[in-house]
């Protein structure tokens, strides 16, 4: 079997969590992979400071697009503090492949477009 | 000589690259639009110079300096004589981008004023558009486009009726496009723009490495070009202007070996092509650039565009065999520069340029540097194939294997 793209990653590419939009949201965000000009947005519903619903949207890479499928079933039920505290790392162990340095910030768009949802802070997570 | 049916020029042992990679598997290089691998003769004399000829050019009286002034100024008349430019009227840069950008400040913040506008076409390269946006926002001018049809070609009557318009002061596009591969008429749109009394400049990265360029035929005021495309070093790239033009404008970057003289408080330009070259420039990339075209004389370029059309020709064929590929551009070769954008239903480019390249088969996937064609296509990235004199029908065959068993991994024929 293929290192990268496991059977995992296929189904959640090919069957994204998650997905779509989410009418009311109360957090949102857009962003870019420049180096393919891909754009994931995400829609969030907050209760009590914590995430109780969310939606990306957008289409990508096999990589990206599981990468938030994954992630989106992890952030439902995190406290806002919780988001704040998540790196790259996170996102990476999460994910469970190797991922090369020029499809990194494939893997962590979704969590950029999270983190610029909750904390305002639009940089690549580190 | 080889046949031209079988699409080789049989120069891939020229290159050393092919031979030297330390993994067992082959190199199949299908990304010569990005950038060029090199020919020994490249790298011999860009390693011969800084060993036996490394002076500063211009100034030295002692021979080694007259040395690499003479390689220096050798190469650009080598370089002008390919493009059939002279070498007074031939600026090195340090690619195209630096090309466009001279000529942006240049000439573009002496005539570029409030109400005017510049044309540009929905096929260029950010090279050719970012610098056009910063001039007409800073001048007040508009920028408008022309468009690209279903063909992925641009119609000289759209080109006539905005420069009927009467405010278009320059326009500015590809030679080929490196997304569509289109080979633009580029002497029927020079013409019709200068009878208009605007001024054009032409963007050649992608044409000069693979057929004849003559840029006195073309009449483009501006023609500029890149080296390592063109199987010469990174760090050199080309303006060719019309003399008179070059002479009316103000120097780009200023410094040291771009003046006639210096004073306390005011400078005179050295005369041309010095006046747009500040500081020390890059000799022995020059020097790289001119065994580049010579190597390239020497196959002669009408073989390497027979050779790199019949091969896109048969890539194209190749390409039609993968189930939901969708090739954008001209449908035929002959229209065509040697290069193939694709997608392929159920595949994100990314992914197919990774999975091809487990079989050694080196694709570009992105936006290409022309993010507004991508809108205009209407989709977000593509994979690129595009091929070199060192390329052969060996490598096609094994993107296309490459491609299929891409589609497997992603099992897009499973029920
Ligand atoms: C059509 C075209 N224009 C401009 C460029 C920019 O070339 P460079 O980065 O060498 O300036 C390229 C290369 O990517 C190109 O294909």
């Amino acid at each position: 079997m293929d290192d990268l793209y496991r059977d995992y990653i296929l189904d959640h590419y090919k069957q994204p969590r998650n997905f779509g939009e989410l009418e009311p949201h109360d957090l949102e965000a857009l962003e870019h992979n420049p180096l393919c000009g891909d754009e994931l947005g995400v829609h969030i519903r907050v209760c009590d400071e914590r995430i109780v619903d969310l939606r990306f949207q957008g289409h990508g890479c096999a990589i990206s697009q599981a990468a938030a499928s994954i992630a989106s079933e992890e952030l439902k039920g995190m406290t806002l503090a919780e988001v704040e505290q998540l790196d790259a790392d996170w996102m990476i162990d999460l994910l469970g492949i190797p991922v090369s340095a020029t499809r990194r910030k494939c893997a962590l768009l979704n969590l950029k477009v999270v983190r610029g949802a909750v904390t305002g802070d639009h940089a690549w997570p580190t | 000589m080889p046949s031209v049916a079988e699409s080789t020029l049989g120069v891939r042992a020229d290159f050393p690259i092919f031979a030297g990679r330390p993994d067992e598997r082959p190199l199949i290089y299908l990304d010569s639009g990005a950038t060029s691998q090199k020919p020994q003769v490249v790298i011999d004399a860009l390693a011969g110079h800084l060993r036996d000829h490394n002076a500063n050019v211009h100034r030295g009286v002692y021979p080694l300096a007259q040395e690499a002034d003479a390689a220096f100024e050798s190469a650009r008349a080598q370089i002008a004589a390919f493009t059939g430019a002279t070498p007074q009227t031939t600026i090195f840069t340090k690619n195209v981008t630096e090309a466009i950008n001279l000529v942006a400040y240049s000439w573009g913040r002496a005539n570029i004023g409030p109400g005017d506008a510049v044309l540009i076409t929905q096929m260029e390269h950010h090279a050719n558009i970012v610098p056009w946006q910063v001039l007409c926002r800073e001048r007040g001018a508009t920028l408008r486009y022309l468009e690209v049809d279903d063909r992925g070609e641009l119609s000289l009557s759209a080109l006539d009726a905005e420069l009927a318009r009467g405010d278009v002061r320059l326009v500015a596009f590809a030679h080929v496009s490196n997304v569509l591969g289109t080979i633009n008429p580029v002497a029927e749109m020079t013409a019709r723009v200068r009878a208009a009394g605007a001024v054009s400049l032409v963007d050649g990265a992608q044409a000069v490495p693979q057929m004849a360029v003559d840029v006195e035929q073309i009449g483009a005021d501006f023609y500029g070009w890149t080296g390592h495309k063109a199987l010469g070093p990174m760090g050199i790239g080309v303006l060719h202007g019309r003399g008179e033009i070059l002479q009316e404008m103000e120097p780009f970057l200023t410094g040291g070996d771009m003046i006639a003289s210096v004073d306390f408080q005011s400078a005179t330009w050295n005369e041309l092509p010095w006046k747009f070259e500040a500081g020390t420039p890059m000799v022995a990339e020059a020097v790289g650039l001119g065994a580049a075209v010579d190597y390239l004389s020497a196959l002669g370029m009408d073989r390497v565009r027979e050779h790199e059309r019949s091969l896109t020709a048969y890539m194209l064929e190749g390409l039609a065999r993968v189930p939901d590929l969708r090739v954008v551009g001209p449908p035929e070769a002959d229209g065509r520069g040697a290069l193939a954008s694709f997608t392929i239903g159920g595949l994100h480019p990314h992914d197919v340029a990774e999975l091809v390249s487990r079989s050694g088969v080196c694709i570009r996937a992105g936006h290409h540097c022309a993010q507004p064609l991508m809108r205009c296509l209407g989709v977000g990235a593509t994979a690129r194939a595009s091929v070199g004199v060192y390329n052969d029908r060996s490598d096609i065959d094994a993107l296309i294997d490459a491609l299929l068993a891409a589609r497997e991994v992603f099992a897009l024929d499973a029920p």
